[in-house]
């Protein structure tokens, strides 16, 4: 008999998460109980006291998000994770990660929405929400993964580049990836390449914690660092403190937005299977990809040249991506679990210059390979 | 003692309208913390929204200004993940006990390490002069032109009944003994709360005619009892009085002792 390898192992895409976050570095957790996203909470309750970590339920989700804003602060990694109802919840003070720049994860495992909608069943409804949840203009990351090992590496990444552009970075999985279990091969912590955030270099009367410098990305102190410097929401200047300005709000700001933009190519990941040929393009993400991989698997084996894009950073969006590949292609099918917005962002993306056949589903029931086979061998 | 060397001079003038009290418990803080010689790098201050928020703005520590209501979301994390940081929350009536009322409660209930200083003015100043949850009742507000119609939160009693750990009232007036709440407070292990009365003379008084900032401070000089004396007081006696004292004063395991003994059984059973 085989010796069992250690390192595979049977996991359900939210103990992926959570593990992932361990490996990555996590050692705060705040978390309230809410289906699809549970278990993410429960296994770091166990998980983190043993590596000397802190978990901690908190009394709603608002308080998760503000409790990991603050361990962030200081020092530690920090995840909140949550679904539907709780993401709306913690709007506000993502907001306030976002102009406060404090690197944190925040997992949605999305369920049927509106309000209490589907708690036990997928949806991927909030695209556009995990990009406009928080008001004002601001940007952020957001990725999808597809499957359990994509869970765990896209955990990985979500810290790091939270880490690496001191952002809060949105996990965009869902139930059906939340809750299925697949076999996984960990992969050595060596190889993960953990990233951690650029600390300041110059003494504490000169640090800037918003300063602009060439990267667009300021140094952090953590509180108890020896820089005593001030943290707030309300509009500041380089030193951090509230300003009214225009111009100095102006600079911040659009420093703020560039940060991101400007690094989009490090950011947007995207995968495509059979598209150097394709005639028609189907573009999907997370676990309604899989039954789109599996629908042009079978479109190419009845001759039809059908090719799959699949997004894996969803935010910043991966729109030339979509444009360079869609260029040679006669029709687009977008499928998800919601009722276009992925599809209207893919119409922009291509300058409306070919159809964009949509294939949606919002009932809880997943997108079958055969629904999106149908709509391809229907633009046939 | 120097103050100065606590403040940031180039930050002001502050915001705080005359006759304010806010400065005053500003001042006791810093007091309190000069007697105690902490190091200003292991002090972080926290705060929501709202006049008693801009506080931290003034101080050289580390300093947070965090969302309406959830400045003890944030010091809870930061406390958490930062254990060597004293973390002293500031926060107004409606910023602690209105929209973060969940969040007191229950820092409360969980002991956490973290002082909370409370400025209580009974209304919203900032926005200038809503009703607040500690507004008393029939008293008048922007948006309670007819009289405040609900009763009263009693911020300290709240406390003490959520579990906090030391607890106690003072007003701007009696200026010493806030001092030493806020010193005991600092010092006490777990949650502690000083809830301090001070006067809004722009929002509250002109509207409620209680007359000039001074007429205010000695209004609660006039209508503070004791906690002792109260106890022998009548419902009706009471009627307008404000109770100081220390509420509560118990020890017993803090949040972060009892978590270090869960990471004590984790890694035992690992």
């Amino acid at each position: 008999m085989e010796t069992p390898n250690p390192n595979v192992k049977m996991w359900q895409g939210n103990v992926a998460c959570a593990e992932a976050a361990l490996a990555a570095g996590c050692r705060f957790f705040a978390g309230y109980p809410i289906t699809p996203s549970t278990e993410i909470a429960e296994v770091l309750s166990r998980r983190l006291p043993m590596v000397g970590g802190n978990f901690i339920q908190m009394e709603d989700e608002i308080a998760a998000m503000g409790a990991t804003i603050g361990a962030s602060l200081g020092g530690a990694k920090a995840m909140t994770a949550t679904s539907g109802p709780g993401f709306s919840l913690k709007q506000e003070n993502i907001g306030f990660a976002v102009m406060a720049e404090v690197p944190c994860v925040i997992v949605n495992v999305q369920r049927g929405g509106p309000s209490t909608g589907l708690p036990t069943h997928a949806a991927q409804g909030e695209v556009m929400q995990s990009r406009w949840g928080t008001h004002g203009d601001h940007p952020i990351i957001v990725l999808s993964p597809c499957s359990v090992r994509e869970t765990y590496d896209m955990t990985v990444r979500a810290f790091n580049l939270a880490e690496k552009y001191r952002t809060p970075v949105i996990l965009l999985s869902d139930e059906l990836v939340g809750h299925l279990t697949e076999k996984v091969e960990v992969p050595p912590i060596e190889q993960l390449g953990i990233v951690n955030r650029k600390k300041p270099l110059v003494s504490p009367d000169k640090y800037l914690p918003y300063e602009l410098n060439e990267s667009d990305i300021p140094a952090m102190a953590n509180f108890g660092d020896g820089y005593r410097y001030h943290v707030t929401g309300l509009a500041h200047d380089e030193t951090g403190f509230p300003t009214n300005n225009p111009e100095k709000i102006q600079v911040q700001l659009e420093r703020l937005n560039r940060k991101i933009d400007r690094y989009r190519d490090d950011i947007v990941e995207i995968e495509t299977h059979y598209t150097e040929d394709a005639d028609i393009l189907v573009i999907s993400f997370g676990s309604t990809a899989r039954s789109a991989r599996r629908a042009v698997i079978n479109a190419r084996e009845k001759g039809i040249k059908a090719g799959l894009l699949r997004l894996k950073t969803i935010w910043p969006f991966p729109d030339r991506e979509i444009e360079e590949i869609s260029a040679p292609v006669r029709k687009i099918i977008v499928a998800e679990m919601n009722l276009g917005q992925i599809a209207h962002e893919v119409e922009w993306a291509t300058r409306r210059s070919k159809p964009v056949v949509r294939v949606n589903k919002i009932n809880g029931e997943p997108i079958t390979p055969n629904e999106i086979f149908n709509a391809i061998i229907a633009q046939d | 003692m120097d103050y100065l060397q606590y403040l940031r001079l180039d930050k002001m003038p502050h915001i705080w309208c005359d006759g304010c009290g806010h400065g005053i418990i500003l001042k006791s803080i810093l007091r309190s913390i000069d007697k105690l010689g902490w190091d200003k790098n292991d002090i972080a201050m926290v705060s929501g929204i709202g006049c008693s928020s801009r506080t931290p703005g003034y101080v050289d520590f580390n300093t947070l200004h965090t969302t309406h209501g959830r400045a003890l979301a944030f010091a809870t994390g930061l406390k958490i993940a930062n254990p060597r940081l004293h973390v002293i929350v500031v926060s107004g009536d409606g910023d602690a006990t209105a929209i973060g009322g969940n969040h007191f409660i229950h820092a409360a209930r969980r002991n956490i390490d973290v002082t909370m200083i409370i400025y209580n003015n009974y209304i919203y100043g900032m926005t200038g002069g809503q009703v607040s949850p500690t507004t008393p009742s029939r008293k008048k507000a922007s948006t309670a032109p007819y009289g405040n119609p609900d009763e009263p939160f009693d911020i300290s009693r709240l406390a003490q009944a959520a579990g906090a750990a030391y607890v106690a009232r003072s007003t701007v007036y009696h200026v010493g003994r806030t001092d030493k709440y806020i010193e005991q407070a600092l010092t006490k292990t777990g949650f502690s709360v000083v809830e301090v009365l001070t006067p809004c003379p722009t929002s509250y008084g002109r509207r409620n005619k209680e007359g000039t900032a001074v007429d205010m401070m000695m209004a609660q000089k006039a209508n503070s009892v004791g906690l002792e004396r109260a106890k022998n007081m009548s419902e009706e006696e009471l009627e307008g009085k404000i109770i100081t004292g220390v509420f509560v004063d118990k020890d017993q395991k803090s949040y972060l002792t009892r978590y270090n003994e869960v990471v004590e059984q984790a890694r035992n059973a690992k």
